[in-house]
This record gives structure tokens, sequence and C-alpha cells, in this order.
């Protein structure tokens, strides 16, 4: 059995799955019973000032037949008295000693910042998360992603807070910014111990039909959410592949927050950096138990690769995740149809010739239903293989020889970079373009 | 003892014939909905014989655009509700869905028709409107399944229509003929009420129609949607005995009489087909305790769909292949069927001689084909049938060799599905108005 445990900026917890800051963390009750199902850190509901919420909070993306692809909420922080809530921390650690405990606040001024901090340390916080990312309500008060749009003010919370704070302090970044280097860097020269990420996104997710109002809709109107759950889980890994990467804060622990549900996403963030992952939609899915498919994935992941902890394969993927420039011009791959698993929806087909590269023909004499791969035309885009339902009916087969390559870079360099229209690829020599008049043959 | 307790009220009677495609519900239509591919050039709509763009209409329930989807539907298929129900999908779109070719269940497209064309008929959706009148007018002899689809197809183009139907409800063996377990009467009542009520045909009940003459002489156009006759003699002794009943008529008084009808306890029913397998089924249903399907060459050989056969069989149908009638038994009524064996050798059927013998049954119901009404069909001027009594058309406008005459259904291939001949009423509607146009 791997040893899952982290020690993450100094706040130590069994395994690296947080509950994100978040409804399921609004009280002791629900924190409890996340760390019996197996929960290894909870960062509580924003504490700070009080706030009023609103009656219909929630809204969703539905994908077919999925409920919840994208998530997104107007809610502000907690509604609960600040008392309760200590109080109710201190009891979840006398339970849980060995769990992570992590308070996250949003307050305005210095004073009230440094006061929180007190009140929560006394309370047996394990740590501190600092919410720079709500993109809804709270930024209208300048809070939230008001400030984690303003890297100077940032940084200047950062200070306030690392000046009065004796346990770990973690940022937590909004994504609705340029940049995420630009507030990742505040938060670094603020001496941050450690940056979480990301926030949600600012988002309307529909348009209610009848009401012509946004969804969630509250009396007829509506205002924009903070987008999270499934959809967004690539903007998140590539924002947090872009702090694990700068020289200036890749030194820094950072926690992955986006659309994580399964174990191949708690995979994907530790290997683009991630110590700890912070899951919220799921959780507001599945309910606390969705852990259980997160830790055995992730337990057999380890065991397959022979990982005795986390930090074994910690940030392993960054390598190779480079610029375009230094791509490999000589690769070259092709599709390839397997004609026995092929069931004949010729969504390929269909794919190829109407949105990609004309590289797929189908001869339907005979009621033939299986497509085949023009070779010369296929640029190796991998929309037929994207696109088929069978699995591992089209493949992406090699075709170089993996013994030369050549980047953009190194022909910029050489001064071969091209200057007429002639490359080997797409659009160039070779490759077969039909005439327009051909796209009036397919008129029924 | 049978498997079906004798059906004595309405209920009871529902039971026995549960739907075999019952309706969904909003949620399993969704979820149902978005298995499906959106194939190219899908292979479920060259399936089906009337070409209905089905991936079309179920993207259109995923986005619940019911309404869009009962649109889609009817736009190829004025018996789109039925033709969900009734149709032989199996062999049909569902049949062609390319999930078969993967082991995975195909697309219950029948009863995602049904959701959509439901919903539209219960709500009483307007999805048509009759074209503005061009002051011709159209006959149809026969309210059956091409008919109304021909009519309903000319009223969109501005024809007046009149249907003149012997009988006393419209849509012919969609109400009288089809088996209780694939639709209700009501069902099929609604859809033409639907119909009716945007388009406005007229139907002219118990108006059985002798001679084509008067129609000629007013009317610009004829539609022959006649179907076929009764069920056909088997010219065997004692054929004529109380208790032989034809299948046709045994399944069309079972529907108009339910519960109210009842089975003896012995049947044996004559036939291979999918008649057949629909008169066995409905028999061992109404509770008699013991169906016989006898059929006289292999099974292999019926005509019937083997779901169909496997419906009998799970009824509670037993069955004798290979075995030919030769005398209904009985003084009076009969009491039992003279069978002789039967081989076939050399693609050829033949009797064993003396290898007769006697089963014993109180009711003998005979799924051996529907005579052609060609006595009538002759009466027209220069209206050809073929060598099996069909009446020849051009299968680009269903126009027959008397040009003022089209015809369709039934009456032109022999007796096929509802959705055949819905596909042929609606393509000699367009034939019929190209004919007009083209001649003034």
């Amino acid at each position: 059995m791997p040893d899952l445990s982290i020690n993450f900026a100094g706040i130590k917890s069994p395994n690296p799955f947080w509950l994100a800051s978040a409804p399921p963390t609004n009280s002791g009750y629900q924190v409890m019973k996340a760390f019996d199902a197996g929960w290894g850190g909870a960062v509580w509901k924003t504490l700070g000032i009080p706030v009023i919420n609103v009656s219909s909070r929630y809204g969703s993306i539905n994908y077919r037949d999925t409920r919840m692809a994208g998530f997104n909420n107007i809610e502000l922080i907690t509604d609960r008295p600040l008392a309760d809530n200590l109080k109710e921390i201190e009891e979840v650690k006398k339970f849980f000693p060995n769990h992570a405990v992590i308070a996250s606040l949003m307050v305005e001024s210095k004073a009230e910042w440094q006061q929180i901090i007190k009140d929560v340390e006394n309370a047996g916080a394990d740590g501190i998360e600092l919410n720079f990312g709500c993109p809804h309500g709270m930024c209208e008060r300048g809070m939230g992603s008001a400030v984690g749009q303003e890297p100077e003010v940032l940084q200047t919370i950062v200070e306030w807070v690392m000046e009065a704070a004796n346990i770990p302090v973690i940022t937590k970044l909004s994504p609705n910014i340029s940049h995420i280097t630009d507030p990742g860097l505040a938060a670094a020269r603020g001496k941050t111990d450690a940056i979480s990420l990301i926030n949600t996104i600012k988002s309307i997710v529909g348009i209610d039909l009848d009401t012509y109002a946004p969804y969630p809709v509250v009396d007829g109107k509506g205002t924009n959410g903070g987008y999270c759950g499934p959809a967004v889980k690539p903007i998140a890994l590539h924002m947090l592949k872009d702090l694990a990467q700068h020289p200036e804060i890749k030194h820094i622990p950072l926690s992955g927050i986006g659309g994580i549900e399964t174990w191949r996403d708690v995979v994907e963030f530790i290997l683009l950096g991630a110590e700890s992952v912070q899951v919220c939609t799921a959780a507001m899915h599945y309910g606390f138990g969705i852990v259980r498919e997160m830790e055995a994935g992730l337990v057999q992941f380890m065991n397959d690769k022979g990982y005795e902890t986390i930090y074994d394969f910690k940030g392993k993927a960054l390598p190779n995740v480079t610029e375009w420039k230094h791509l490999n011009l000589k690769h070259k791959v092709v599709a390839n149809i397997n004609k026995d698993k092929c069931i004949g929806c010729d969504l390929c087909y269909i794919a190829c010739d109407d949105a990609a590269h004309q590289a797929i023909k189908l001869d339907k004499s005979d009621g033939n239903r299986i497509p085949e791969i023009i070779d010369e035309n296929c640029v190796g885009c991998n929309l037929c293989a994207l696109v088929c339902p069978v699995e591992e009916c089209i493949t992406m087969e090699k075709r170089d020889d993996g013994k030369s390559s050549v980047t953009w870079e190194e022909r910029t360099l050489a001064g071969s970079i091209p200057t007429t229209f002639d490359d080997d690829l797409a659009g160039g020599k070779h490759h077969f373009v039909p005439s327009v008049e051909d796209a009036l043959k397919h008129r029924k | 003892m049978g498997e079906y307790k004798r059906p004595t009220t309405a209920i009871e009677f529902e039971q026995n014939f549960a739907q075999k495609k019952p309706l969904m519900n909003d949620t399993e239509a969704y979820y149902e909905s978005s298995r499906c591919l959106y194939c190219y050039d899908a292979p479920c709509v060259q399936a089906c014989p009337t070409g209905i763009d089905i991936p079309l209409f179920i993207k259109q329930i995923n986005t619940k655009n019911t309404v869009g989807a009962a649109k889609t539907i009817f736009d190829s298929n004025w018996l789109g509700n039925a033709c969900g129900k009734i149709c032989p999908t199996g062999v049909l779109c569902e049949g062609a869905c390319v999930y078969n070719h993967q082991d995975v269940p195909p697309l219950q497209i029948g009863r995602l028709q049904n959701y959509a064309t439901d919903k539209a008929i219960a709500e009483k959706r307007n999805l048509f409107h009759a074209g503005s009148d061009n002051g011709k007018k159209i006959a149809m002899v026969g309210a059956g399944p091409a008919s109304i689809a021909a009519a309903c197809e000319l009223r969109t183009l501005g024809y007046a229509v009149d249907i003149f139907e012997a009988k006393d409800k419209p849509t012919g063996l969609t109400v009288y003929g089809i088996a209780p377990y694939k639709i209700t009467n009501e069902e099929v009542l609604n859809e033409l009420a639907f119909l009716q009520d945007q388009l406005g045909f007229v139907i002219h009940y118990n108006h059985p129609i002798t001679s084509t003459k008067d129609l000629e002489e007013n009317y610009d156009a004829i539609f022959l949607g006649v179907g076929l006759g009764p069920t056909a003699e088997l010219n065997l002794k004692g054929e004529d005995k109380q208790g032989v009943v034809g299948a046709v008529e045994f399944i069309e008084e079972l529907r108009m009489q339910h519960h109210k009808i009842s089975v003896p306890d012995k049947v044996i029913v004559i036939g291979g087909g999918n008649t057949a397998m629909d008169a066995a089924s409905e028999s061992a249903r109404m509770g008699a305790n013991e169906t016989i399907l006898a059929y006289r060459r292999d099974k292999s050989d019926m005509g019937a769909y083997d779901f169909e056969y496997e419906l009998a069989v799970g009824s509670g149908v037993t069955s004798l292949f290979n075995v030919q009638p030769l005398e209904i038994m009985g003084n009076g009524k009969a009491n039992g069927v003279k069978f002789i064996k039967t081989v076939t050798e050399n693609g050829r059927l033949r009797t064993v001689e003396g290898s007769e013998f006697i089963v014993a049954c109180d009711m003998v119901i005979k799924a051996t084909g529907q005579a052609k009404l060609a006595d009538f069909l002759r009466d027209i001027d220069g209206l050809e049938l073929d060598s099996k009594k069909r009446i020849i058309v051009n299968t680009a406008n269903y126009q027959t060799t008397n040009p003022k005459y089209f015809a369709g259904g039934d009456a032109v291939n022999g007796g096929a599905e509802v959705v055949n001949a819905a596909y042929h009423g609606k393509m000699a509607a367009k034939g019929i108005h190209e004919w007009i146009t083209d001649n003034g």
C-alpha cells in the first residue's frame, strides 16, 4: 500500500484529497462526515463579514445524458455566524487531529484580516486559505476576484496576512485574468506559503427561453456566477502548469482545483505539479462517497507504476509540456481504421470530409459502410479517432522513423523557416483538396 | 394449461395484452435519445420504408424540441405514431442501428418515435394545415393507412379529399387487424383524429363502393386503397363447419369486442405467417388452454418474423411443423383437424402416404392469406392486375394502368406492413399532384 500522506507547506494530511471551500464544507457536521468518508482535508467555507444569500443559487450544464458537466453558483461566503464556525472547527480537530482543516478567509481591512487569522488559529485550524477568487457578489464589494485581478492589492493583503499568521497560508487565485502568473508572482512576492487554483470562472450557464433570464434565475433576473465542474478541468490544468513551470513560483506548493472528479483527474493534477487536490462539484453531485473511487484509483496507479509517495510522481509531466515552437515537425502519425471493429457509423468519414482534411473515403457500393483512410491526405489530426464511438477502433499510427527531429525554433535559428506554402503536411505539396464543384456532388 | 387466465373484464384484457412497446416517460426518452450517435447517412433511415430522418428526430427529443421531433416524423410518415408502435422495428430501423455491430442494444427508435408523436397528439399540436383550395377533388376507396397518408398529403396541396369506407372505423387493418398488444384502438383513432382535425379530409363511413363509375365522373383522380378481402378459402372438406374462422376475421372481432369474445379450450391455427403468429398469440392470451400452430413446412420456412414466432411461443403456443390439413372433423361443429405429414424433397413439398392423424380441437383459425378483391378491380376499365391479382402500379408515382387511378397498400403489394402502405399513399399523392398539374 503506497503512502498517500502529504506535508503541504507544513499542513499534514493523510491523503491529498481535500474538499474545496464551498457548500460541502459549510459546517462541522459536513466536514466530520467527509473525513469519516475518507477525505484527508477540508478547506472550510469562507469565513468573513456578514452576508445574505439569495434563494436559487446554482445552475448547470447538462451534456446529453450527463448532468452537471459544468456547474455554476452565485452563493456568497458563509452566512453562518463566525462564532459557530470557530466552535465547529475546534470540534472537528478534536475528532480528527491528523486531518487537515484549513480556514478560508475573506475580509477587507488589514485589522479585519489580522483579527480573523487569530480567531481561526485559536480554533485550531491547520492552515489558512485566502479567497481572492470568488467572481460573483463579493467582488462587487471589492473582495474575492476583485483582489485576485489586481496583483498589487493581492500582494499587499498577502503581506498583511503573512505578518500575522503563525500557520501556513495558501493564496487561492482567480482564473479571471489574462495570465495566471501575474497574481501567482504577486502571491510569491508577498511570501505566501502555498498557492491553490483555480477558483471559479465568471460565467452565465444558460438563459431561460421563456423568461429570458440567466440561470440560476432569482425572481426573473440573474447574475454571472462562478463556473466549475468537469468542464473547467482543462483550464485549471493549464493554469496549474503555468505556475508549476514558472521559475519564481515553482518552489511553492500548489493545490489543484477545477473539475476534479475521478482518480484520473487527481493523477493529472499531480503530474502537473499539484501536491494536494481540492474537490467541490463532484461532492455536490455524488456526495462524499465519491472519494472512494479517487483513492482506489490513485492507489492502483501508484502500485502499477511503483510509486511509494505522491512526491514520487509530482510534476512528472511538466518537462513534457512545452511551447509549440519546440515540437518535432518531423513527427508523423496517420489514422488507421480497424475494419473488424468498425460499426459503420461513418462519423469519422463525415467529420474528416466536412470539418478536417478530406482524408477519409467512403465507397458506398454494395452497401459498404466501412470507410478508408487516404494516407496522403491524412495529417494525423486525431479528429477521426476522437469522434469514433468504438474503443480502439481508430488508432493513430506512427509513420516517421523516429530518428530525425526538427523544431520551428531550430529552423528559425537555422534560417530555414518557409517563405512559401510548400509544407510536406496539409495544405502543401502532397495534399489533395477536392474541387469547389465536388462540394455539390453530395446534393440529394 | 394455458399461461393466461381468460380475461373477463377490460382490465384483465389489458393485462393479457400488455403493450409490447409501452410509452416512454420523459426521463427514459432523455437518456435513450442521448445514446444516438447521429450516424452519417444513417442506416436506420435507409432501413425505414418512409425514410424518416431518425437521427434528427432523436436529437430533437434530446434537446427537448419534442414537437419538432413529431413534425420530423410526420413529415415523412403520416402514420408516424401507429408505425412507431406496430412496425417490425427489429428488422427495420432498429435492426439497422450500428450499435448492433458492437453487441450493444440498438436505439429504441420505435418507442422514441412514439414518445414524440404521442405528445404532439395528446397536446393537439397544430403541425400541419391544408393548402389553399385548388378546386380539384380526389376520391379514395378504403380508409386504410395508404388512403389516410395520401389524403393528408393531398390536403396539404389544396385538394379536396373524400374517402369512402365500407366499415364504420378508419385506418383499415391498423385498427381492425393489428395484435392488441401492439397498439390500442384508442391510440389508432387518436392519431387519425389528430390528422383529420388539422387537414380536414372527409371519410364517408359505412359507404362501400361497388362501382367506381360515379367517382370517375365526380372526381379528378381516384386512389384505390382497398386492401385485401376476407381470409381465402382453403377448400378443405369440412371448412364450412361451425368453429372454423379466418384469422383476419378473428382478430377483427377481438379488436372490436375485446374481452367480450370467448375463445374455447383448444385452438388450432393454420399458417406460418405473421398473421398466424398474431392469431395464435391472441388465442393464448384470450385464455385458450392450448393453442397449436400448424404449418405445412419446416419452422425455418415460415414467412413470419422470428420475433413474432418467439412472441407466440412466449404466450404458450405450441407448434406442429411439416403437417398439412386434410379435413376439418366434427359433426356440424369443428372438433378436430385431420393432418397428413409432409416432407420437402429437392425443394418440393410432398405428403407422406399413410401418415394421417387427427388433432382434437374446438376451434380452427385459418391464417392462410387473404383473398384479393379481383372482381371489384376487374370492373375498372384498363386496370391491370398481376398474376397474383395485385394492382400493377408505376412505383415512381403509384399510378395504375388506368391513368386516372392510383393505388397503394396491400392491394398493390399483396399484404405488408402499415409503414409500406403509408409510404405508398404519400408517393401516390405526389404522383396524383404531378399528373393533375401536368394534365391541366
